[in-house]
């Protein structure tokens, strides 16, 4: 069945649910006029939720958006230092924000369309809401001729088929927006679970790896120094440390573990020029 | 004949436009039931342009009722059906 017909019986029927006709036309008409005051301002405030939404959409792509780019940073670091694990780590999240990203970017195409819409029929509601209140004063003036009773009659179907019309609209752009208001909480929830960002933080597993692997590679860095300096130094001094292995390493694994400050395993290198101190180190993490 | 499209206006159309509408609709209805997305985007996108093209769009200040009306051009098969089936409804409480 015609698909232009049915949508044309819907619309006059929500048309009719829009306005409570009463006995006297020309309070029909007068009250028809106050709910496209109403529904104006309905309108108005539908521009501003839909902006609003947008807007919300915009900070949580730049959100990913820095996510993406930190763990890019990552990856090539990690490459840098041989962490082949990290690195893809690091890019399989950010393939999973760059989906988070297109989806948000759809929403927010589709909002845009919504806004400028809404804006539209703001503009055009406006200019319809004032050529009617002219019309319903000369209506009124003449309503005793029987013409006019059928142009009322006329006027009122036609502007309540356009409130209707503008109703559905409305209703549209309500459910949009309450759809991206659902994407975005889960979105939202993302973001502080920390799953797709929140990787500048401590709780950076990546970052806490990377971190690890670029103290150790420092630490061996300099302990090769000293060990050249010793070498260099002669070896009556040196000799006595390295007889007790065994007890010292376990002992500055934990000091490393729990402080992990630059100057600490440069502290313990006199006293345990030891390399398996490094080495358990790396074979842990 | 006056056409509204949803979310767009009303406009004038001549009988051969007109004829042209029904020609498009019926195979809007078939996409429609068929629940064929596509087939439907089409042929909604064809009527929308059909009555742009041939239609003369109504001064905002004209105030009548329309015989006719096309869903909002960006509408979603789905979206239509919903509108659809809350006219079914309404018949059925009117009638019950």
């Amino acid at each position: 069945m015609s698909v232009m017909k049915r949508l044309s019986g819907v619309v006059q029927a929500k048309a009719n649910k829009v306005l409570d006709r009463v006995e006297d036309p020309r309070e029909t008409l007068d009250l028809s006029y106050e709910k496209q005051l109403e529904q104006l301002q309905q309108v108005r405030r539908g521009v501003a939720d839909v902006a609003t939404a947008r807007k919300r959409i915009e900070l949580q792509a730049e959100q990913l958006q820095a996510s993406a780019t930190k763990l890019q940073d990552q990856a090539r670091t990690a490459l840098a230092q041989n962490r082949e694990d990290l690195a893809r780590e690091a890019l399989t999240r950010r393939a999973a924000i760059a989906t988070q990203l297109e989806g948000l970017k759809t929403q927010h195409d589709q909002l845009v369309a919504q806004e400028d819409k809404l804006v539209l029929t703001t503009q055009q509601l406006q200019s319809r809401v004032e050529a009617f209140r002219t019309q319903k004063e000369t209506l009124k003036a003449s309503y005793t001729a029987a013409q006019a009773q059928t142009k009322i009659g006329e006027a009122v179907s036609g502007i309540s088929e356009s409130m209707s019309d503008t109703g559905m609209a409305m209703q549209r752009a309500q459910d949009k927006i309450a759809q991206m208001q659902a994407r975005a909480g889960a979105v939202d929830e993302l973001l502080a679970s920390g799953a797709l960002t929140d990787l500048s933080g401590s709780t950076d597993p990546i970052q806490a790896e990377l971190d690890k692997a670029s103290k150790s590679g420092q630490v061996d860095a300099e302990l090769a120094q000293l060990k050249g300096q010793l070498a260099a130094a002669g070896p009556a001094g040196a000799l006595g440390a390295p007889d007790k292995p065994a007890e010292a390493a376990p002992e500055d694994d934990k000091v490393v573990d729990a402080e992990p400050e630059r100057d600490e395993p440069a502290a313990d290198a006199p006293k345990s020029p030891d390399p398996f101190t490094l080495e358990d180190k790396k074979g842990e993490s | 004949m006056i056409v509204r499209i949803l979310e767009d206006g009303q406009y004038k159309v001549d009988k051969s436009t007109a004829k042209k509408l029904d020609e498009l609709d019926a195979k809007l209805a078939k996409a429609l039931d068929k629940g064929d997305d596509s087939a439907f985007a089409k042929h909604l996108a064809g009527l929308v342009k059909t009555v742009h093209s041939s239609g003369k769009r109504l001064d905002p200040s004209v105030i009548t009722p329309s015989d006719l009306a096309i869903p909002a051009p960006t509408s979603t098969l789905a979206e239509v059906r919903e509108l659809l089936s809350s006219e079914t409804m309404k018949v059925k409480k009117k009638k019950g």
